[in-house]
């Protein structure tokens, strides 16, 4: 009932002009965002970061926005996928699937419409499970003292990868380079300067917005210049929309399964959407009666993935906001914003700052009605958006991010160091070296490093601390478990997402780790304009 | 010291000439800045953006405050830009805060000292407290000294500061105050945050928390903490006044997290004085009273050369007891 009252103050927060209108604006640019192809949601949410600085925002209205963005990215995935046959985002690959082939047949509007609803359904039952696990988990997560915490960023750390990641090696490389940028500052637990020789601006550290944003934004950039995509994509035409009740009606019970489904695979580390619209997917076909019809256009096939991959979405944020640990990359992007506005996620946040949280969880309810509301109608909008050029639209992102960084702190240095990301996430890309580990490694190597001082000053230097207590060794079972389950059932998962995606795309090989589908992404969108 | 002694002679001898001169002689202009030296959000930012909206309401200055974060070292990078490159800005204010006395009491901010900048005035604060979770043994804060005593390591704290900054300094100052030697050994957990630090020992993992009683008043009412002890020279006004104060409990130990403004070094006297004057009348007004209600501010208010006399004392207690710990040399 608690749960209730507080959920009735965040909409009040959230159904204030000025935040029903930043909620919209997310929305619309989160769904531009992802419909491109090449741009994820965690690229999407770190070009618009510093649009949230330079407008000023409030930190209630800064986190409407981004979460509305990570949630139109997830909506926004689809169209790309189901128009072009090209995954907007990694997630919505499955969604090319039934997708594509059911717009071939000339059901394109009726594709789109179908899992705009999927979509919908997704996120909007994996809120409900926010509001209903998310304030149990912070009551539970004060059991978690230094010694869990370790426990529990080694299990970040383990799955880090992702049970279908192919290269372990270069995950971790860019988790070293993230811990590594992450010991630059002040070392809270005896007050030294690390790596800092005596820079003023280098003291509190390497700010992880200027990181991530040079990391994504700016390199992603840099290849548009590599690869001279001075048009946009072919148009594509739509066909009138003809949707029976009927046809929404057959839909429901797949896009409640792929709900739950993608909700739980959110929730767990390491899980991520990827993995929760594969097994909706998988799922779906198993149970189906019928199953003739799947890869060529089954709107079962295209509402399974799509609410799978929303829902995980939603559910990603619950350990992100009650225990401050991301369970994917998207979320980390938003943790570092969380602790850039000064705001502490962990369990005390729902306490301190229930306004804020509750608005924000309002905010992804109310958004999500403007995205349905947005993606139905209005989606032909979006298509047209699909054939802008990006020679328009990447000096836009330059420009914004600039200004944004530039209105942080009001030092050229940042801009300089933004610069320099750039450079390097341009390199470690080329070198298929994964990024978001180099944020999670920046985000919670200081946290890792301060629970284990933490845990031994209160033992004493006692190492024994560490799995003392039932909570931490079933943690550490789970890291273990994390680490080795990618070496024994990650080559099967992959084999298995290869081969469904053989069976209908062309671009199966390359889009298989997330560096891999958006080089991919980049090569097939100059084959198109080529041609 | 003597140096403190004779600057705080000649600031006084120039004040009296000020004071006797009229305060109109000094025209401020139009628009000031106020220098947040941190990223919007925190507590520097919000000093800056209240007062200068009192600034506007009060008509004390014709133009707008425009707010400028700087930030960088915990407010170095601000202290540098305004020693180096601002030094006769007579339209520029700084916020900070104890946290700024800290670091130049222990000299993290290189080559910099007290004596670099003029300082104006404070106009509120946040005073200093030691709590425990409920089911915590310790009720007073005699019982917890008396253990520290027996056994330095026996009470640990978790504060939201860097070790040797200011949370773990009230530990510290407390401690002394109540007679413990062994200070270097007491322990003290640094987190990033007050609300991190509270939750490690609302969970039971962490036996103390030192902070600020803002960061603790949302917790007073669930019943999650016991206060053992505020930091204050007197009770805080309604509802907080039935917390104890550390000297009722004879602790002599108070620490003021205070909020105000430090000037440029070589702006005129007059232009000084014109800093004291708006600071005085801001502090008194309606406007203002309603901010620091809101914001949890209590009353702490100290301009001029009372000010600055202030400053330089808790600068000398901050840098002896840092000694004392072995935290500077």
């Amino acid at each position: 009932m608690e749960t209730l009252n507080y959920l009735l103050q965040g909409f009040a927060v959230a159904l204030t002009f000025e935040n029903l209108m930043f909620a919209a604006l997310g929305a619309l640019l989160g769904t531009l965002v992802g419909a491109l192809p090449g741009l994820g949601p965690a690229n999407g949410v770190a070009i618009l970061i510093p649009l949230a600085f330079s407008l000023g925002l409030s930190a209630q209205a800064s986190l409407i926005l981004l979460t509305a963005v990570y949630a139109g990215a997830m909506y926004g995935g689809r169209i790309s996928s189901i128009l072009l046959n090209i995954p907007g985002d990694e997630p919505a690959m499955m969604t090319c699937l039934d997708g594509h082939p059911m717009a071939l047949k000339g059901k394109a509007a009726e594709s789109l419409a179908i899992s705009a609803m999927a979509s919908f359904i997704g996120s909007f039952i994996a809120t409900i499970g926010l509001v209903i696990l998310a304030p149990w988990l912070a009551r539970f997560a004060l059991k978690f003292g230094p010694a869990e915490y370790f426990a529990l960023f080694t299990l970040a750390f383990a799955t880090l990868g992702g049970i279908t990641g192919k290269n372990q090696f270069k995950t971790i490389i860019a988790a070293c380079i993230g811990l590594m940028i992450a010991t630059v500052g002040v070392d809270l637990s005896t007050g030294n300067q690390r790596y800092t020789y005596d820079i003023l601006e280098l003291y509190e550290g390497i700010d992880f917005i200027i990181a991530i944003v040079g990391l994504f934004a700016i390199s992603e950039l840099l290849f548009f210049i590599e690869k001279h995509q001075g048009n946009g994509l072919k148009k594509v035409t739509l066909n009138k929309l003809k949707l029976s009740l009927k046809d929404i009606v057959n839909i429901l019970p797949t896009s409640l399964r792929g709900s739950i489904l993608g909700f739980f695979a959110g929730v767990l580390p390491g899980a991520g959407a990827s993995l929760g619209s594969f097994i909706s997917y998988t799922l779906e076909k198993k149970v189906a009666r019928d199953k003739s019809q799947f890869g060529k256009g089954d709107p079962r096939g295209i509402a399974a993935p799509e609410a799978g991959n929303n829902a995980s979405a939603n559910g990603a944020l619950v350990p992100m906001l009650t225990l401050g640990v991301p369970g994917s990359g998207t979320t980390a992007v938003l943790l570092a914003m969380l602790v850039s506005l000064n705001i502490q996620p962990g369990p005390m946040l729902f306490t301190q700052n229930a306004d804020l949280v509750w608005g924000v969880i309002a905010a992804l309810f109310i958004g999500n009605l403007i995205l349905l509301l947005m993606n139905i109608p209005m989606v032909g909008v979006f298509v047209k958006l699909l054939s802008v050029p990006p020679k328009y639209l990447m000096p836009i992102v330059t420009l914004i991010a600039s200004v944004g960084i530039f209105a942080i702190s009001g030092s050229a240095l940042d801009l300089f160091f933004m610069i320099g990301f750039g450079i390097m996430g341009y390199v470690l890309r080329k070198l298929d070296i994964p990024l978001v580990p180099i944020i999670l490694g920046m985000l919670l190597g200081p946290e890792m490093e301060k629970s284990l001082r933490h845990a031994l000053t209160l033992s004493d230097g006692n190492w024994s601390v560490l799995w003392s207590s039932s909570l931490s060794v079933s943690i550490w079972a789970l890291a273990l478990l994390g680490l080795v389950l990618p070496y024994l059932i990650g080559p099967i998962l992959r084999r298995r997402m290869a081969n469904s995606s053989a069976d209908t795309t062309q671009v199966h090989t390359k889009a298989q780790t997330h560096a891999k589908t958006q080089s991919a992404n980049i090569n097939t969108e100059s084959e198109i304009t080529e041609s | 010291m003597k140096k403190y002694k004779l600057a705080r002679k000649i600031l006084a001898v120039a004040l009296v000439g000020v004071f006797s001169q009229s305060s109109i002689a000094f025209e401020q202009s139009r628009s000031i800045d106020c220098i947040a030296p941190a990223a919007p959000g925190g507590g520097w930012d919000f000093t800056c953006r209240s007062i200068g909206k009192v600034m506007s309401d009060l008509d004390i200055i014709s133009g707008t405050v425009q707010t400028n974060n700087m930030p960088g070292a915990g407010g170095g990078v601000a202290f540098a830009h305004v020693v180096g490159k601002r030094k006769k800005d007579s339209s520029l204010m700084v916020a900070s805060s104890t946290s700024t006395t800290t670091r130049l009491a222990q000299r993290q901010f290189p080559g910099m000292d007290p004596e670099g900048v003029r300082w104006a005035g404070a106009v509120g604060a946040d005073f200093g407290v030691i709590a425990v979770g409920n089911s915590s043994p310790y009720n007073t804060l005699n019982e917890l000294i008396d253990a520290i005593k027996k056994d330095p390591k026996q009470v640990k704290f978790a504060g939201g500061s860097a070790a040797g900054g200011w949370d773990h300094l009230k530990v510290l100052i407390a401690a002394k105050s109540g007679g413990v030697t062994d200070l270097k050994h007491i322990p003290y957990l640094a987190f990033a945050g007050g609300a991190e630090a509270l939750t490690q020992v609302v969970g039971g993992h962490i036996s103390a928390f030192t902070g600020d009683v803002s960061e603790i008043i949302g917790f007073l009412d669930s019943g999650d903490v016991r206060v053992l002890a505020v930091l204050s020279d007197e009770r805080l006004p309604a509802p907080l006044n039935d917390l104890p104060t550390a000297k009722e409990q004879n602790i002599e130990a108070v620490a003021p997290n205070w909020r105000g403004f430090y000037v440029p070094k070589n702006i005129s006297d007059e232009a000084y004085q014109w800093w004291v004057q708006s600071l005085d009348q801001i502090y008194v007004s309606e406007q203002w009273q309603a901010v620091m209600r809101q914001s949890g501010l209590m009353p702490f208010h100290k301009t001029g050369a009372e000010f600055k006399t202030f400053v330089d004392q808790q600068v000398q207690d901050i840098r002896a007891i840092s000694k004392d710990v072995g935290l500077i040399r």
